[in-house]
């Protein structure tokens, strides 16, 4: 059952690098980040990765095999040809730093700047009723594990560092989906989205939830409603006039 | 040598899982400036992998339900080991913490009118668990990161700095902690993404760190679970009770080999699932414990009817607690009615409409079909016992959190006495809300109390140093990794679900080796990024803890929760009464025996007097 699988693996930090080659055992039912580890204690006692559950619930392990952002821990190898020579590469949005492991602080900064929940004033603890019907939207974006796949895709930030600054990325504009669509949240979510976070660079190409281990319906049941929701303040005459009269 | 990175705080909280982020909470909250240090990235620690729930006795499903019912099945379930102060507290406040982590925008499943939904699991006598499908940790953790995010919003409103009261230092790895005198002065580690050193200054340190499954070849515990927080505290001159304890969670999955260990959440049974022989037999029902006839049915039908009439009815013995399932699986396979890979079968696919089944246990049905090629709504699982939960940990005052150093604070996992000898599924992530704030509280208290911060010295900070730069001062020692394989071998054959008198002395034994050749433990590389170096300091603290497992294990002579001697297969009344307490002498482990505080009278009213015969001595009930 077990046989040798061919590897090419980036190594290198900050100030470059190159793909090295590895050949090395893989037996039944592994993934890809088995055989990571088994490079680390066989062949490159130094090779750094990044992981924690190996069960595909914190998020950790993301990385690019053959180009396409996946968990490593989450990629049977069963899913190559024995013959296959496989290529992991780190994510290429965030800044190396080392090998398979990125800076990914980008997405911590992003986190930072969402406003966050707003309970309601007059409710104490104990007393929040929803349904169930009205929580599962958000549940669905709760889902998210934060494995960044889905902002290392997004071609508004791959490869183009200067929207950064003004684009949270899809998980970002997620997040600010989940809050606007909790039953009980009492902030006012849908300009923050176009103004704060950029939703407007976002034209709904759906690669990110292509990526998404979760299998979260980003664009569909995130960003689109979002987008909606603009338009709708936006070309509302009333709202708009509504605006015009009480802004502060 | 590069200049040491220093930082001053009041409270520093080790570990960002569940308990470690409510304390800083509540320590940011009592106003002081409060750092977070954790070896993964924030919001990616250990409590990330919890399923099933939080046990609260909230009564949104059953009315009846009550903390004296919750502190009851608690204590039942730990064998009435536990620290009955805990457990009552726990019971107590449980529901608190819950509806807390509403307003903090956490979105748990609901009842029809709207209240927070909760489920059955093993050993709670009514539905309990509040969830979120079957990743509730993930909604935990991340309810608690949104809200330290919020209170640093706070204080970027009012400083400018999001940092200025609560800040978090991520994969960074305390390898010491440095004391003034008799106390805590603070901690030593270093940044694993570049290896250089940090102090951090600090007259409360409050260690959440969680457990020590590592130290197990099979194991639900990811690599974090090295035991630090317990080789830490006893380093540092504080004590570890009940670390004899260990709960081999029932259904871990047994196939392909690279995924076994990995956990299939109870749930599966607490929403119907059963589990089988080879001969398609029900075998749980052969294995009903006498302490708990009254309580599980003693067929199918019986059985099967609780699921939808809990009042009539008395529930399937597939929901014991768990170390009476895990037994009875090691049996049914030792008597070679195991499934092909060396487990049962579970099986929920008869049970549940596959639709339900991905309503109910998306992560489950993920997890199969993408791990095993299975499709739990058609077909059943394989599963066996893993290496789950350690009951034992620091020896706390349960109150405060506080250990027997002053300035040195444990909540969570690391802390040992509120499960007693086995935990119940669910009294985990509740465990981390009520005493993770309860030792933020107390840790601040201290603080706030104190008249002259203590100082450390330049000593220790050399010191500290040179132990963690050792293994790349040696040459052609040993491989860190190969040591790890061994200890982890030697454990689960020889310290493992079952326990015999020689196998543990064998064990002993090979562990004082292990020790010894641990001491030319060799790395390549620098320090920068160093998987290999990162393992040969980790090494240190579960040669340490696994050294508490097995001397402790020895020790007890009796069966009890997570520790079962195949050569004293009863249980005895005495050993309820006693402690085993391990400290930390010269390079070996001391462990000593100690009597426990006699559970407090009104807490015994809430228990018949039949059930007490069956744990307490004649002495203690006249
Ligand atoms: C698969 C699985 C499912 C579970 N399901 C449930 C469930 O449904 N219900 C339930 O109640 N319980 C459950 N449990 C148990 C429960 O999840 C854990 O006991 C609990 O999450 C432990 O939380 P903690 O806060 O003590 O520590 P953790 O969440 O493990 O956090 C430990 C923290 O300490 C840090 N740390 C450790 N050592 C160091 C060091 N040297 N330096 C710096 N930082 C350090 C880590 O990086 C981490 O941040 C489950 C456990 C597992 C493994
Ligand atoms: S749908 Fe929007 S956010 Fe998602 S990848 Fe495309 S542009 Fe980016
Ligand atoms: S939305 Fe999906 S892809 Fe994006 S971070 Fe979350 S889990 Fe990952
Ligand atoms: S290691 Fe946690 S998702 Fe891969």
């Amino acid at each position: 059952m077990s046989y040798q699988g061919k590897f090419r693996v980036w190594r290198g930090d900050d100030s470059g690098g190159a793909l090295e080659d590895f050949t090395v055992e893989v037996n039944e039912g592994e993934v890809v980040l088995d055989i990571i580890h088994r490079l680390q204690a066989t062949q490159a006692p130094d090779l750094a990765v990044r992981w924690n559950c190996k069960a595909g619930k914190c998020g950790s392990c993301s990385a690019e095999i053959n180009g396409r952002p996946r968990l490593l821990c989450m990629t049977r190898m069963s899913v190559f040809e024995e013959s296959e020579t496989i290529t992991v590469t780190p994510m290429r949005t965030f800044p190396i730093i080392r090998d398979l492991v990125t800076d990914v602080s980008f997405n911590y900064t992003k986190a930072r700047e969402v406003p966050s929940f707003a309970p309601p004033k007059d409710l104490a603890p104990g007393e929040y009723r929803m349904q169930q019907v009205d929580v599962e939207r958000s549940q669905e974006f709760r889902k998210c594990i934060e494995c960044f796949l889905c902002q290392n895709t997004c071609h508004v930030v791959r490869d183009h560092e200067e929207n950064k600054e003004a684009f949270s990325g899809p998980r970002f504009l997620m997040r600010v989906a989940e809050l606007e669509m909790h039953p009980l949240d009492t902030a006012d979510r849908v300009d923050q989205a176009q103004d704060d976070h950029g939703l407007g660079y976002c034209n709904i190409t759906k690669c990110c939830s292509e990526v998404c281990p979760e299998h979260i319906h980003i664009t569909d049941n995130a960003l689109i409603p979002m987008k909606e929701r603009v338009a709708d303040r936006k070309y509302d005459p009333i709202v708009w006039l509504g605006n015009k009269l009480f802004k502060r | 040598m590069p200049e040491l990175e220093r930082h001053s705080f009041d409270v520093l909280v080790i570990g960002a899982g569940g308990a470690g982020l409510r304390a800083a909470i509540e320590a940011r909250e009592h106003g002081m400036r409060t750092a977070v240090l954790c070896k993964s990235l924030f919001g990616k620690a250990h409590t990330v992998m919890a399923e099933g729930g939080i046990a609260a006795a909230m009564g949104n499903v059953n009315s009846s339900d009550s903390w004296q019912v919750h502190f009851r099945d608690t204590m039942r379930g730990g064998k009435f080991l536990n620290n009955w102060r805990m457990a009552e507290l726990h019971a107590q406040e449980a529901p608190q913490r819950v509806w807390e982590l509403e307003t903090y925008g956490a979105l748990f499943d609901r009842t029809k009118d709207g209240r927070i939904s909760q489920r059955n699991f093993g050993g709670h006598e009514y539905p309990r668990l509040a969830h979120v499908g079957d990743r509730t940790g993930l909604e935990l953790i991340r309810t608690l990161q949104q809200k330290i995010v919020s209170l640093q919003q706070e204080d970027f409103k009012e400083f400018g700095d999001y940092e200025e009261r609560l800040r978090v230092f991520q994969e960074f790895t305390v390898t010491d902690l440095v004391k003034d005198g008799d106390r805590i002065a603070g901690a030593f580690g270093y940044w694993r993404e570049s290896g250089r050193f940090v102090l951090f200054e600090a007259p409360a340190v409050i260690l959440a760190t969680g457990g020590i499954g590592k130290s197990f070849k099979v194991t639900s515990n990811s690599w974090e679970y090295t035991g630090d927080g317990h080789a830490l505290a006893l380093r540092a001159g504080a004590s570890l009770i009940n670390m004899e304890f260990i709960q081999f969670h029932p259904t871990g999955m047994v196939w392909p080999p690279s995924v076994k260990g990995i956990l299939v959440t109870e749930s599966v049974r607490g929403d119907g699932g059963v589990l089988r022989n080879s001969e398609g037999k029900r075998f749980m029902f052969d294995y009903i414990p006498e302490v708990f006839k009254d309580k599980y049915a003693d067929n199918e039908e019986e059985g099967d009817r609780w699921y939808t009439d809990q009042a009539n009815n008395r529930r399937p013995p597939e929901l014991l607690p768990r170390d009476e399932v895990a037994r009875a699986i090691n049996s049914e396979v030792k008597a070679g009615r195991g499934s092909p890979h060396g487990g049962v079968f579970l099986d929920v696919s008869t049970r549940l409409p596959a639709e339900e089944i991905r309503k109910r246990l998306p992560s489950m049905h993920h997890q199969f079909k993408e791990l095993a090629d299975v499709d739990i709504t058609a077909q059943p699982m394989e599963v066996g016992p893993t290496c789950h939960y350690v009951m034992g940990g620091v020896e706390v005052d349960p109150d405060t959190g506080s250990s027997s150093v002053a300035g040195l604070y444990a909540a969570g996992e690391v802390s040992g006495g509120m499960h007693g000898s086995n935990r119940l599924g669910g009294n985990s992530l509740s465990d981390l809300l009520v005493f993770g704030r309860r030792a933020g509280a107390g840790a601040s208290e201290y603080v706030r109390a104190l008249e002259q911060r203590p100082a450390v010295s330049e000593d220790t900070v050399t010191e500290a140093r040179a132990t963690a730069l050792k293994p790349f001062q040696q040459e052609g020692g040993e491989n860190p990794y190969t040591l790890h394989m061994e200890l982890q071998q030697s454990m689960n054959d020889l310290v493992g679900i079952i326990r015999r008198q020689a196998e543990m002395e064998e064990a002993l034994q090979r562990l004082e080796k292990l020790k010894e050749r641990a001491q030319s433990l060799t790395v390549e590389g620098h320090q920068q990024f160093n998987p290999g170096w990162h393992l040969a300091l980790d090494l240190r603290n579960m040669l340490l803890v696994s050294e508490c497992v097995a001397k402790a294990a020895l020790l007890r002579t009796e069966s009890r929760g997570g520790h079962t001697r195949d050569d004293h297969p009863s249980m005895d009344a005495e050993w309820r009464r006693k402690l085993l307490v391990c400290n930390v002498s010269g390079d070996g482990v001391t462990v000593e025996e100690k009597p426990q505080i006699p559970i407090r009278s009104d807490l015994l009213d809430l228990f018949d007097r039949t059930e007490l015969e069956k744990y307490l001595t004649a002495e203690e009930l006249s």
